[in-house]
């Protein structure tokens, strides 16, 4: 298990996945590999295919017709994996809490390893969150 | 073409069928038709007037439902929104447009899911946004809908 | 012939959104498309009417994220209308502002999705590398680089600062070189020709059937655009084209696009460099009971919002329609009948591919640089150039 994850976090290859979000962190996800911030160089690359992935970025409030979907993805995608939720509607569902279409945080749904608060966070925040997640892992591997 | 050419044109055109006319402002006309002429007037404004058609809106008024047909007459920078009632003791249900012109078609499935007005004649009335779980009968942006789902989780959680 | 269905989505390597979509194909040929919606579905229609005007602002801020100017804007308007007010010329212009630069990061955003969607990377990185200039001016004029949260019913929420001009201009300048050598680059490619020309075309009487909004209608012809036909804020005080085109093809509407980015920073130039004195605010106390309407034409077409009031301080109706409510149904015209490699095209959904050319330098073994950015511009104008002489001979 440590070994796989620790191979996992040479490369982090990402799944991007809006479930019921403005767009406007998903953008941002994309602006990540654009040439000003350029994650590449650190080896992260957005996956294809779910199958693919090591991590999965999850924004959005979790509306009910994505969140039959998202579970199934989460089922495909090979363990270990870890689950990062970014932006304000994937944390707490921000200003949708009271929607009908959106009854539950994502939280609640799947486990997530790390939260990247903003709306929308920007992609400074994104990087730092992820390398703040990679770091906490490898201490973890560590300790074991 | 003017507004008040528009306007006269309209008005003896559809006399039996206008019940009232409410000029707002330079820009904006509302006008109160009887719910069995829609067709007729719309695909008058629609075909021969050359309006655009941006949406309808539908809305919950307590005792009566409201549809409001807005048309936009770029050229001359005006906005005509065609209102009709429907009466909530009878049978909530309209004439379709979708067949008129295509741009009707996923409005009307929009407004008979969420306030749950039915369009005789429509090709397809399916769900368009809510999922097909959702339960028959509860209409969301109704003035007495309550939340159903009694797993919903309401607070932040902290 | 048996007939297949090909199901795209919903959450499809290259959509940033969930959408799916059933294609039905004879052999090659798409014979039908259904396309369902509502995977972003939120009810912010119901949640409106809980929250007061100056709240909604925020809430429709994040429908979209991309027109996260249109949609304030088209509400404040809204409001403005059920009393029939005009908000001060100084807010008109900050609004103008917003809007636009809003209107460049959107177009440049789109095409460079587009360059990546038709394997074309290079298109992508370039556009989305000017993008970030313009979200630096957005940056420096609002606060925040999405969401700006600028609008208020009666007036804008933040002044723009006269020290702050100067840096804008520069930056708006600069990207504008750029620009240009990317328009030749997607306007003179003969492979993108071939991709893009008389694929996926709208015809004129159907954009009008289905009332096609914004770029997608002008591509096809039909001369609209509510900056010209209802004027609001400041676009009514400068010279400015409408683009239009004829063809309604997938390279018109990229054409259309591209055009109109450059129309958009004379808009924004001439805005900032005339910016009005006074107030930027009416300081509305109250909104009587009445209807009101407020349309303004956002990156990809009319956004018109409907508020119905009582009185208090909260809206009893609040109908939105976003452009693509109107343009997404135009697919069941574009997509029957092309093949299948094209109608990926069209839906912009196909080559889950990302790679990176931008800041790229070959080195050899010991380090040493052979080419920089601007040679590798030049040899991929040369390879071009050659394609184009070699498809010139053979026409």
């Amino acid at each position: 298990m440590s070994l796989k994850l620790k191979a996992l976090l040479k490369s982090p290859w990402v799944f991007h996945l809006s479930t019921g979000s403005c767009n406007n962190c998903d953008i941002e996800i994309l602006d990540c590999l654009t040439p000003r911030f350029d994650i590449e160089r650190f080896g992260i690359l957005l996956a294809g295919s779910i199958k693919h992935a090591d991590v999965l970025l999850i924004t959005g409030s979790c509306n009910r017709k994505s969140v039959e979907r998202l579970k199934r993805l989460y089922e495909q995608v090979p363990k270990p994996c870890l689950v990062v939720a970014i932006g304000e509607c994937s944390m707490s569902r921000g200003m949708f809490i009271h929607s009908y279409n959106c009854p539950e945080p994502l939280d609640k749904i799947i486990p997530v390893d790390a939260y990247i608060p903003g709306c929308p966070p920007k992609p400074e925040a994104i990087i730092a969150g992820v390398v703040k997640l990679i770091g906490k892992v490898q201490e973890s591997i560590k300790k074991k | 073409m003017t507004k008040t050419s528009i306007i006269k044109d309209l008005c003896e055109r559809f006399s039996s069928d206008i019940i009232d006319v409410f000029d707002k402002s330079s820009k904006r006309v509302y006008m109160e038709i009887k719910p069995e002429s829609i067709v007729k007037v719309a695909k008058y404004i629609f075909k021969d007037l050359g309006a655009r058609f941006n949406i309808a809106s539908g809305l919950d008024a307590r005792d009566h439902m409201e549809i409001l047909y807005h048309f936009t007459f770029e050229e001359i920078n005006l906005i005509i929104s065609l209102r009709v009632k429907l009466e909530k003791s009878k049978k909530l249900e309209i004439d379709s447009l979708a067949n008129t012109f295509e741009a009707a078609n996923w409005i009307e499935r929009e407004i008979h899911e969420l306030l749950g007005i039915n369009f005789k004649g429509h090709p397809d009335l399916r769900k368009l946004l809510l999922p097909d779980e959702w339960p028959e009968g509860v209409y969301p942006l109704r003035r007495d809908y309550k939340e159903w789902d009694k797993k919903a989780i309401r607070d932040r959680g902290v | 012939m048996a007939k297949t269905i090909v199901p795209i989505g919903p959450y499809h390597p290259l959509q940033e959104e969930p959408e799916f979509f059933t294609l039905t194909v004879e052999g090659e040929t798409v014979i039908d498309i259904d396309v369902k919606v509502g995977y972003n579905h939120r009810g912010i229609e119901k949640l409106s009417e809980s929250k007061t005007f100056d709240q909604a602002t925020f809430l429709v801020e994040r429908i979209c994220g991309i027109c996260s100017t249109s949609h304030p804007y088209a509400h404040t308007r809204a409001v403005e209308d059920v009393i029939s007010v005009e908000v001060p010329e100084r807010a008109k212009f900050i609004r103008t502002i917003i809007a636009e630069g809003e209107r460049i990061h959107s177009h440049l955003l789109w095409l460079g999705l587009a360059g990546h969607f038709l394997g074309y990377n290079t298109v992508y990185m370039w556009a989305w590398k000017l993008r970030e200039e313009i979200l630096d001016v957005m940056e420096i004029l609002s606060g925040n680089r999405n969401n700006y949260a600028m609008f208020k019913p009666g007036g804008v929420r933040r002044d723009i600062k006269a020290e702050d001009i100067p840096v804008c201009l520069k930056k708006i300048d600069s990207i504008v070189p750029t620009l240009i050598m990317l328009k030749k680059a997607v306007i003179d490619d003969p492979v993108l020709h071939a991709r893009t020309k008389g694929v996926g075309i709208l015809s004129k009487e159907d954009a009008i059937n289905y009332s096609a909004l914004g770029p997608t209608s002008r591509a096809s012809g039909v001369a609209r655009d509510l900056r010209k036909d209802c004027p609001y804020g400041a676009y009514d005080k400068m010279q400015w084209d409408m683009i239009v085109t004829k063809n309604g093809d997938v390279f018109d509407k990229a054409v259309v696009r591209i055009l109109e980015t450059f129309e958009s920073i004379k808009i924004v130039k001439y805005c900032l460099q005339n910016l009005p004195g006074g107030d930027i605010d009416l300081n509305l106390k109250s909104i009587p009971a009445g209807e009101g309407i407020g349309h303004i034409e956002a990156p990809r077409g009319e956004t018109f919002h409907y508020v119905k009031t009582d009185g208090t301080n909260r809206p009893v109706r609040h109908k939105v329609r976003a452009p693509t409510f109107m343009n997404l149904p135009t697919y069941k015209a574009t997509v029957v009948g092309q093949t299948i490699s094209d109608a990926t095209i069209i839906l912009a959904a196909i080559d889950p591919c990302y790679c990176c050319t931008e800041r790229m330098a070959v080195r050899n073994t010991k380090g040493k640089m052979l080419y920089n950015g601007e040679d590798l511009v030049r040899l991929s104008q040369e390879k071009t150039e050659k394609i184009r002489r070699k498809l010139g001979k053979k026409a």
